[in-house]
């Protein structure tokens, strides 16, 4: 019966590829970010209004900082909220 | 001399001219310091993210200038004397932060000289700044 269990696709299973992030910022040659856009840090916050880790945004650490000191001065200004549901 | 930028909000409750009026009084305290004037730009009124002191609409201005660094502090006590201003920002601009300001004003400046084929330039330019 063990000569049996091998288990047999209909289609040839696609393995992945992981796609490899990177830094937007470094690629595009972006140097300062601007906190008055509020609409461009918004790829940088999940629904809630938190800022994304690098983890899933890909951002260096250098941007990362960057990024945070610009949605932290938005903030401020009331540009963006500090909490919100459903923000996109 | 350092490059300095300030954006601050006024409170929705007055005129036009009490807004005007609050605005060249700290036009006039950073002439009367020797600050240089580079940038001005009135956004006029924006809802807010949030509510401060229970108003929901703000008037928001922005400053870009050059002073020393000693007026920064005179400058931001007087934005607390001010009942007027419900929240202002002021910092330095690093060289960065220079080139981009330099950048953002001749696109202003562009865009508001209405030359449809520059226009078309800069939103293709800042579409490609924001993609990438």
């Amino acid at each position: 019966m063990a000569a049996n269990s091998e288990i047999r696709y209909l289609t040839p299973l696609t393995v992945d590829t992981k796609k490899k992030k990177y830094c937007r910022f470094k690629r595009s040659g972006i140097k300062y970010i601007d906190y008055k856009d509020p609409e461009f840090l918004k790829k940088f916050l999940n629904e809630q209004g938190k800022i994304l880790p690098r983890r899933i945004t890909g951002t260096s650490l250098k941007f990362q900082r960057r990024v945070a000191r610009a949605v932290k001065r938005a903030r401020h200004l009331a540009l963006l909220p500090y909490v919100t549901d459903l923000m996109k | 001399m350092n490059y300095y930028e300030t954006v601050f909000i006024l409170t929705p409750v007055l005129s036009d001219d009490q807004m005007k009026e609050a605005v060249e009084k700290f036009k006039g305290i950073l002439a009367e310091n020797g600050a240089e004037l580079v940038n001005e730009e009135l956004w006029g009124l924006r809802k807010l993210a949030y509510p401060i002191q229970k108003k929901s609409t703000g008037f928001y201005c922005l400053f870009e200038f050059k002073a020393e660094p000693d007026f920064m502090k005179k400058l931001e006590t007087d934005f607390r004397r001010d009942e007027r201003v419900i929240r202002f920002l002021t910092f330095r601009l690093d060289k960065y932060a220079v080139e981009y300001a330099e950048k953002r004003r001749r696109v202003r400046a562009s865009k508001a000289s209405e030359t449809s084929v520059e226009a078309v330039e800069v939103a293709e330019e800042t579409v490609e700044a924001k993609e990438n």
